[in-house]
């Protein structure tokens, strides 16, 4: 197990280091230039001289990169050149917003799309999962964008149930602050529910069916010990698998659902970096999506292990 | 779903005499079509009875019937069931449950898919004390443990902790039966509790199943479809066939004296049966004389195959210096338990593996030395048959396609001459020339292995590795393939190597055995020899434990 951890750890550094090389030359690529982005459009070329020397952005792209990664091993993100902000505090002041967000979401999708998927394969071939089968057509094809703007409309406008916007620190009014993220994490974790749901179905119609749940059957277990401790927690190996790669999704979510909810999450600092050609914030907006997958997927590998015992012992057969 | 209601309280009137299970007229339906068709029988307080017939005869949707857990959309259309006077078909679910475990005990078929894989086995154990009245977690544990140690589970206590896949397969069976005992039921039903197990294993948990039924005064439901074992093991035979009861009778009634056409089929093909014949039964040996004794097909010199474990560091000797030698134009059977490292000999022979050390000569070369096109030119002359012909047939290609497979392989002939081949191929393999376009999940399982054999005969190979090639089969099939194999010896003077666990079917086609155990040869010699004067002690502990012997004469 540790071996395991430690060979995931290293690929992990290697995807980092790919991945801060790729990011360095794709921004570079992006058409638009940041010293006109700074000084405005109508600015003399002698302004634009000027901006450009004083971003660092004369210098050829090797010395740029080398500069850029002896600042990044010193855990110097660079400032950002349109605030000229320390992005490293940008990121500190946003990220919590998407990672709250994101959590709600996750949880929200999980507790439904669980719950869907049972009903699913429990009342199969009756009005419940038509019922759920519905819910998971529409979470899959709606996009969330849109399906973002219809609840503002009923839900927080109309109706007046939630605030169609804004954000309140969770941790000092988690009350508040959580019944503002409610919408857009709902909002957010509808596909993912989607998703949780089609696979919970499809897995508990297999597992439901196999021999050790018939033998369980037999010894005269009831129903409801069949289902959790027999079929859903077999099940549950290969909806952790699904969901795992499914997460990375939840983040290109946020940045649209924080856009749309007005949240000053990470996906807006991102969105506002890409226009402003932010090259300091947009590097370091990637890397720090970079590292979040990564993080994800060992975590997802590890709880796998943890769900599924034969992994679990290693090396059996 | 009709009752009969009468029979019920009729016998609830008259206690004492009436039976423990009487199932009456029988009917399962799943969809339109019923698949059991007016089953009748009685089952008494401590009487040990078998129900045998090959699958698809309906002997497992009998059990699935009495537990009220028929897979999918079976339901019993018609007729009823009654335990000591309770109508099975009428009970509630809720009934059922209390019926479940305490009253009617399973022990399933396959131990390597009845456990729930991400339970301890003693939570399993324990969930099925909680459901039958048991209270208390250590009280529970500690019955758990009991039942573990009664069922012959050494060092239960600290087993309990562990998960199904660090037991064995004998053991997980243990397991189960410790399960179905659990709820002291009154019946048991052991739905072919040991087919999945080696010989020897399989005797020993049916002893030590039997000494626990026999303690408890416990009635027997015995699924098999071994008549040997279900006349060593009960009292009486039922014997089904396509949904019906074909007849009953005890056991020397059914073997003996069988009344019906199918019972005489059973009883002539059961190989367990044939396995202890003494000499007068020599229909296989007198077919295939050794062509040319002299003339090696197959030569295996001092094969050695180490794997390194991985989590342990070191290496595990999987084939221990093994020698034999197979003449041209006979058959040879390498016999032995799982694990005892034969079929990594196929392996080897076949190209599959490297050995570590040793070698194997086709016809005077070495195929573990040679490379390129000398060691193509091998594996041509020796093509394998392999044991499930479910899984060794991709479900994707036409039958025509699996067949000339090797034909485009090796480049032989143009399409039409390639299809003239596998019609020629069919013709000897006795399948009609229309399966050529069909799928394999159209054929039945002895029709894929003869599909399986064809494709074997395509490069007019010299011999065939039959690896464990008629285990999945039902008796009468594997009678049928077993001829097959015999004529096409006779006919085009091909050599077998027959991997097998089964000491009745080596009875039946080889000429020389070879048995192994562990990796290592511990007796060869001709099937006469071997099974009339075995010399090692582990031969003559496999020969015992093939069942039915007392019934072989």
């Amino acid at each position: 197990m540790i071996r395991y951890v430690a060979t995931k750890l290293w690929q992990s550094a290697l995807t980092l280091a790919l991945a801060t090389v790729v990011v360095f030359i794709g921004v570079r690529m992006l058409p638009g230039d940041p010293a006109l982005a700074m000084a405005g459009e109508d600015a003399s070329p002698a302004q634009l001289e000027a901006m450009r020397e004083q971003l660092g952005l004369n210098a050829s792209m090797p010395v740029q990169f080398l500069t850029f990664l002896g600042n990044l091993l010193r855990g110097d993100l660079g400032t950002s050149t349109r605030t000229g902000t320390p992005v490293a505090e940008l990121i500190a002041t946003t990220l919590p917003v998407t990672l709250w967000l994101s959590a709600y979401a996750i949880v929200v999708a999980v507790v439904v799309g669980i719950l869907f998927g049972v009903i699913a394969e429990r009342f199969r071939g009756r009005w419940p999962e038509w019922f759920t089968n519905g819910f998971a057509l529409i979470g899959l094809s709606v996009p969330n964008f849109w399906l973002g703007i219809l609840a503002i409309l009923y839900l927080a406008v109309t109706l007046g149930w939630f605030p169609a916007s804004g954000y309140v620190d969770v941790l000092s009014d988690p009350l508040r602050g959580l019944y503002y993220l409610t919408l857009p994490a709902v909002i957010l974790g509808t596909s993912l529910a989607a998703v949780i749901m089609r696979q919970t179905r499809a897995s508990m119609i297999e597992t439901m069916s196999t021999d050790y749940v018939r033998t369980a059957k037999a010894k005269g277990l009831s129903g409801g010990r069949v289902l959790m401790r027999y079929g859903l927690r077999n099940s549950l190996i290969v909806v952790v698998t699904i969901v795992g790669l499914q997460l990375g999704g939840l983040i290109s979510g946020a940045v649209v659902t924080e856009r749309i909810f007005a949240l000053p999450g990470f996906g807006k600092l991102t969105l506002d970096a890409v226009f402003t050609r932010d090259y300091p914030v947009i590097e370091a907006v990637v890397l720090v999506i970079t590292l979040s997958y990564i993080v994800i997927n060992l975590s997802v590998d590890i709880l796998y292990s943890v769900i599924n015992p034969r992994i679990r012992i290693g090396g059996s057969n | 779903m009709p009752q009969d209601v009468k029979i019920n309280e009729n016998n609830s009137t008259q206690r004492s005499e009436q039976p423990l299970l009487e199932v009456r007229d029988l009917e399962v339906s799943f969809g339109d079509g019923p698949v059991l068709h007016g089953v009748n029988f009685t089952l008494k307080r401590g009487e040990r009875v078998a129900i045998v017939g090959q699958s698809g005869s309906g002997k497992s949707t009998t059990v699935g019937a009495i537990l009220g857990l028929l897979p999918g959309n079976g339901r019993v259309s018609a007729g009823s069931m009654t335990l000591d006077g309770q109508d099975l078909g009428a009970a509630s679910e809720q009934q059922l449950r209390q019926i479940r475990g305490h009253r009617i005990g399973l022990v399933p078929q396959d131990p390597m898919s009845n456990l729930n894989p991400v339970m301890k086995v003693g939570a399993q154990i324990a969930d099925a004390l909680a459901a039958n009245g048991h209270h208390g977690r250590d009280n529970i544990r500690q019955r758990a443990v009991a039942l573990m140690t009664e069922a012959g589970i050494p060092d239960a206590a600290r087993r309990y902790n562990q998960f199904p896949h660090e037991f064995s397969g004998g053991m997980r069976q243990r397991v189960l039966i410790a399960i179905s005992l659990a709820g002291e039921p009154d019946l048991l039903i052991a739905d072919e509790p040991t087919s999945a197990l080696d010989v020897t294993v399989q005797r020993q948990i049916l002893d030590h199943l039997q000494t626990l039924v026999d303690a408890r005064g416990t009635s027997l439901l015995f699924i098999t479809h071994d008549l040997g074992l279900a006349a060593d093991r009960t009292d009486r035979i039922i014997v089904m066939a396509d949904g019906r009861i074909v007849e009953v009778g005890t056991p020397e009634e059914i073997l003996f004296r069988p009344q019906q056409d199918y019972t005489r089929q059973l009883v002539a093909a059961a190989p367990s049966l044939l396995a202890t014949v003494s000499g007068t039964e020599t229909v296989a040996l007198e077919a295939v004389e050794p062509v040319a004794g002299t003339d090696t097909i197959l030569e295996v010199r001092g094969l050695v195959k180490e794997f390194s474990l991985r989590s342990q560091g070191g290496t595990f000797r999987a084939v221990d210096n093994v020698s034999f030698s197979v003449a041209r134009g006979t058959t040879t059977a390498v016999v032995g338990e799982s694990g005892s490292g034969k079929t990594t000999v196929a392996r080897i022979i076949l190209g599959l593996e490297q050995a570590t050390s040793g070698e194997a000569l086709i016809d005077g070369k070495s195929i573990t030395s040679s490379t390129g096109q000398v060691r193509r030119a091998l594996r041509r002359k020796v093509q394998p048959v392999f044991q499930d012909p479910y899984g060794s047939l991709d479900p994707t290609y036409s039958i025509e396609r699996l067949i000339d497979e090797p034909l485009r392989v090796f480049k032989v002939g143009d399409a039409a001459s390639r299809r003239a081949r596998v019609a020629l191929l069919l013709d000897q393999v006795a399948l009609p020339r229309n399966v050529a376009q069909r799928r394999p999940n159209e054929l039945s399982g002895g029709q894929r292995q003869r599909v399986a054999i064809a494709r074997a005969l395509a490069l007019e190979p010299e011999m065939l590795i039959c690896d464990e090639a008629v285990s999945a089969l039902d008796v009468l099939v594997q009678d049928q393939i077993l001829d097959l194999l015999a004529e096409l010896q006779d006919g085009l003077g091909l050599s077998y190597l027959f991997i097998t666990h089964d000491l009745a079917v080596v009875r039946q086609i080889a000429h020389q055995v070879v048995v192994m155990k562990s990796g290592m040869v511990v007796e060869d010699g001709s099937v006469e020899k071997v099974f009339m004067a075995p010399e090692a002690d582990y031969t003559k502990e496999l020969l015992g434990a093939i069942p039915g012997a007392a019934f072989a004469r």
